[in-house]
This record gives C-alpha cells, structure tokens and sequence, in this order.
C-alpha cells in the first residue's frame, strides 16, 4: 500500500483523533496497519511481537494525536518512526532479557542486529512510498526476473527510460543501507511510545 | 572521464566487484561473461564496441539487478575497472538489490483490528464512539478491504457466480469480483441515501430505482466498461463515511427507516444486514480467487443470525399470503406467546431463538414449542444468503415438519441478489 497521504487527510485525520472520533482510529488502522505490522514483522520476524507493536504504536497515536507535527513531515512517515523506535525498544528488551547483562561481543551482536533490521525495515518503507512507475519497473526485474529490455516493453517506454527507472529505484532504496545509528530519530516527535 | 571522488584515484583493478545475481531468464545468445561470480573483472577481452559514459552510467541499475545483456554486462564491468564512480555507484545498488525481497509483505490477521481497536479505546474512551450496532458493518468492511488490498489486478476480473433463492429455487448470477464490489456499492447507497448522503447511483436525470436488485442491475449497466478495481475506493470512502456519520448522528438515528423498495429496516438493522451481505460477498470472492475468509467475530455473528431471526415471523406471513407456507393454525391476541419454532444455533455466534409461527405479533416462546431445528451458525447463515437450498441444511430437526419446513424455506427466501 503506496498511497502517499495529502497532507490535507494528514491534519483532517489528527483533528479526528484530538477530537476522540472512534471511526477515525479505524479509518486510521485501516491505512497504517499494514505498513506497522509489516515494518514490525521485518525487524523483528515475530508474529506476535509485530502484533504487540502493531496495538503499541495506534495505542501511542490514539492517546497522542498532538504528538505528530505536520510541519515535520506526513503522518505515514511518522507512523513509521514510532514503529521502528518502539520495534528497536522491543528488539533490546527481549535480547537483554534473554542474555542477562550480556558480554560485550553480545552487545555487538545485537547493535548488528538492530541495524540490519533497520536497514530491511526502512528499504521495505522506501519501496512502498517510492513512485509506483519506479516500483513497478523493480518488480518486473526483480520478482519476475525480466530485462529491461522486457520490463520497457510491459512498462510501455523506452528502453532509456527503464534503465531510468531501474537505476533510480535502487539509488532510492540504497540510501536505507546509509543511514547512521538505529534509534537516531529526527527531533520534535514527542516521547517515545 | 572517471573523475573519482575527492581527487582520489583508486586502483581499479582491485575492485573486484562481485557481479549481480544471476538473471534467470537471460534471452540473448552471447557466451558467458557469467554473471553471479566473484571472478575478478576478467582480462580485457575483446570489447564490444565501446559505449559512452553516460549510457554505462544508465546501465548500472539494470546491471545490478542481472537485467541487461550478456553484451552490456560485459561492457558495464569493463566499464568499472576503469571509473571509480561508476563502480561506487555499482556497489552501492548492488547492495541495494539485497535488500529487496519477494516474500511478500505477510498477511494481517483480519482479527487483530478489533484487538487494537479495543487496547486503543481501553487506554482513551472515544468521545464519538461508533454505535455498537455499526460495529459489525465497520469490522466486515474493513475485513474486505483488506483481501482487495491483497489481490492483484487480473483477480479484479476473476468470475464469480452469485446465488439467491426466488420462488423457491436457487438462482444465479455471473459477474466478477470488481462487479460484486459495485453491487455492495450501489446497494450500501440505499443506506447513504437514507441518511442524506451521496448516492452513487444519485446525480443522474432519471429517478434512482428503489430495490437492492435493480440498482444493482443499474450500476453495472450504467458502467461503459467492465468494472476494474477503481470500485474499491469509492466503495471504501463511502463504508468510512457511512460509519463516521452513523457515530455524529446520536441515538435517535438507530431507528431511522431505510427503504429497500418493498420493505423496510430501521437503520441499525439495515447496517447489520449490509454488514451481513458484505461477508457472504466477501466469501464468494475470497473463493473466487482461493482465499481463506473466515466467518465474522463472534458476537458480531450473534447479532447477525438474531436479524434474520426476528425477520422470519414476518416472511412467514407473507409467504402464507402468498400460499408458500402453510396455514396459522393458532391466532393469539398480539403479544401472546404463540406457537413457535425452537431455533437452536450452535457454534461462533449461536444461541437459542423461538420463533413464532402463526403471526409476527405473536411472541415466540419455549413454553409453545412445537419443533426444534439445530444447526451450526455459518450454515444458518449460508441459509440465509441462499448459498445452501433448505432441503439440503445440515440440520437436526425434531417436531411438527411442516413447521420446520416453513421455517428452512423462509430463511432461505431472506436472500436476495
């Protein structure tokens, strides 16, 4: 699910919230379930962890519509920052519950983890937010394995413009592999869940 | 025309780029330059005619993920012994490629939203809460949207076949998944219109037909080209809009008449009859494309087969007008327990219902029973929606047969396109 929310739904649905309109909530799990399950899911391959996080992070929204900025950025994004933070917390948590106060290699082990995780979570948010045209074309590649050659043809454009898209789409998701710290998160997004 | 970063001139030959994955359909014809190895960029063989920079540059997307041809990968990787930026960028994506998947994303277990919806509302009562009457609509919508969510467009067009019970017989319909959507649609608009909203089936020159089955019949008609999965939205806005302006409206709403053309439900039965046609339709698309779709939670499945029991005492009646089912036999003054059928559910959702059988102002009652009938609760449904004939239910019977007749055969006659 890809559909980049206006900003306009974005202010319009926090106003809902604030306003403690319990269809707004479901019209809210409606469009961000998916996106926070899965986010949960690929960082921390548990089923019920995700589940865990999934009811975390809409219980986190729901007491705290006047957490999210619009200023800062759509709700989607946000959404997706409370996912991984709460994700990495969870991640932590059962690690330093599983190993006790562990050894230094332990440590390690983990903050790898973590960032692989991260990494796999964040190029997951980038495929799903980047341009369909571009998404497309990785799929046609990637799942179904035809050259560009090919995948122009299904596209219906040149052979130029798939090798655009090809290599826009990965300079687009290599930038998940970039980024710095795991729990790094941009300012002004109120208290963790 | 490397131009490396900072000035810095790296030696290339060292780079040893592992190639891409291996494209598994590579059509063209041309020997090895096999992709996929760690070989080092092999000694400069004969290269093909040499292109320029920029269309190496564009080539490296398509050469990171195994897509172009044997010719153009050699060309690439003859290219990134001898141009630090392009090899950066080469590694770079082709890192990328490892992050990207096939599995794709997992299926949401479509109970999870009433867990999260219920946490949610434990930690902060909703000052506008959703009637729990519209829950089973909110919850039933929700769960189909979220299967659309999950088919691909080709599904969209996948047939299905539509059953009812008329006069007594099973009768059908072809359409496909897009065309079961649109009929939600137009008949969940009888709901909006009630309520004053958008009709989609409104705005037109001539009047908006009043039956379930011929705004059916005028939507699909009214469409130039077979329906695609454009209907999911709008049928989506407008199930959204239905229950916010069913949680503004306050109590009074509940009772509100909706008119179906021959009859009539007050609001909240309305809903859960929408909710109810919106699983079963939901079913016969989740088979329509091998899906699994389970029944409705509990007690939203409760609430459902306590409509349709309360819709029985009425259609007898009709049905006797019509002489489809057998004569009153006992007339008591409205309000009295009259002669009833002990209806007992078992299963999600089930329960015990006594319903009166000579006249819907009659009062059911165990006291006056005269036949009982069991069966498990998504099969009285699959009754109901005229999925299975009432000679064929599986139901232990017990009692006065005519009755039970009565009863199976206007349970089915409930169903309708």
């Amino acid at each position: 699910m890809a559909k980049d929310a206006p900003p306009r739904w974005d202010r319009r649905m926090q106003q809902r919230l604030t306003r403690g309109e319990a269809a707004a909530l479901g019209e809210l799990y409606d469009r961000f379930a998916a996106l926070v399950h899965s986010q949960a899911h690929r960082m921390l391959d548990d089923e019920d962890a995700a589940d865990q996080v999934t009811r975390e992070v809409f219980g986190y929204v729901w007491e705290n519509p006047g957490a999210y900025d619009p200023r800062h950025g759509s709700m989607r994004a946000w959404v997706a920052r409370l996912t991984h933070r709460r994700s990495v917390q969870l991640l932590r948590s059962t690690h330093g519950a599983a190993e006790g106060s562990g050894a230094g290699g332990r440590d390690e082990e983990l903050e790898h983890r973590v960032l692989r995780a991260t990494a796999a979570a964040r190029a997951d948010y980038i495929v799903a937010s980047m341009p369909a045209s571009l998404r497309a074309a990785l799929e046609l590649a990637y799942v179904q394995r035809r050259d560009y050659r090919q995948a122009a043809s299904d596209l219906g454009v040149t052979g130029d413009e798939a090798r655009r898209r090809l290599r826009l789409g990965l300079q687009l998701l290599s930038t998940a592999n970039t980024r710095p710290s795991a729990d790094t998160t941009p300012p002004g997004y109120g208290p963790t869940p | 025309m490397s131009g490396g970063r900072d000035g810095e001139e790296e030696p290339p030959a060292e780079r040893r780029i592992p190639g891409p994955r291996a494209a598994a359909d590579d059509q063209e014809k041309l020997p090895p330059v096999r992709p996929g190895g760690w070989e080092p960029p092999g000694p400069p063989g004969p290269p093909a005619p040499a292109l320029p920079h920029k269309v190496l540059q564009s080539l490296l997307g398509a050469w990171a993920l195994a897509a172009c041809s044997a010719e153009e990968t050699a060309a690439v990787e003859e290219h990134l012994t001898s141009c630090a930026r392009c090899a950066d960028e080469a590694l770079r994506l082709r890192d990328a490629v490892g992050l990207l998947h096939t599995d794709g994303a997992l299926d949401l277990d479509p109970m999870l939203r009433s867990r999260v919806l219920e946490g949610c509302l434990g930690r902060r009562p909703a000052r506008i809460p959703v009637p729990s009457w519209a829950a089973p609509y909110d919850a039933e919508t929700a769960r189909l949207d979220a299967l659309l969510r999950d088919i691909g467009d080709p599904e969209w067009h996948a047939p299905v076949r539509l059953k009812w019970f008329e006069a007594d017989h099973q009768v059908n319909r072809r359409t496909t998944v897009a065309g079961v959507i649109g009929h939600l649609m137009a008949v969940d608009g009888l709901v909006s219109r009630a309520l004053g909203l958008h009709d989609p089936l409104g705005g037109g020159d001539r009047p908006v037909p009043p039956t379930p089955a011929e705004r059916t019949e005028t939507y699909w008609s009214a469409a130039l080209r077979p329906l695609t999965r454009a209907v999911q939205e709008p049928w989506r806005d407008q199930s959204h809009t239905l229950v916010r302006t069913v949680s503004f409206a306050g109590r009074g709403v509940a009772e509100l008449s909706v008119p179906y053309g021959d009859f009539a439900l007050p609001l909240q039965d309305s809903l859960l009859e929408r909710a109810f046609e919106c699983w079963m339709h939901g079913g016969d698309i989740a088979d329509a494309v091998a899906y699994p779709y389970e029944p409705p939670a509990a007690p939203h499945l409760h609430r459902m087969i306590d409509l349709a029991a309360r819709l029985l005492p009425g259609t007898l009646a009709e049905r006797r007008r019509t002489g489809l089912a057998a004569p009153a036999r006992h007339l008591v003054t409205a309000g009295s327990p009259g002669r009833s059928l002990h209806l007992e559910v078992e299963g999600r959702g089930g329960g015990d219902w006594y319903i009166a059988l000579d006249s819907p102002a009659a009062l059911g009652s165990p006291a006056h029973a005269v036949a009982q009938v069991a069966l498990d609760g998504v099969e009285f449904c699959r009754l109901v929606a005229g999925r299975v004939l009432p000679v064929e239910a599986a139901a232990g019977q017990e009692g006065d047969r005519e009755a039970i007749r009565d009863v199976l055969f206007a349970a089915a006659s409930l169903s309708r396109l």
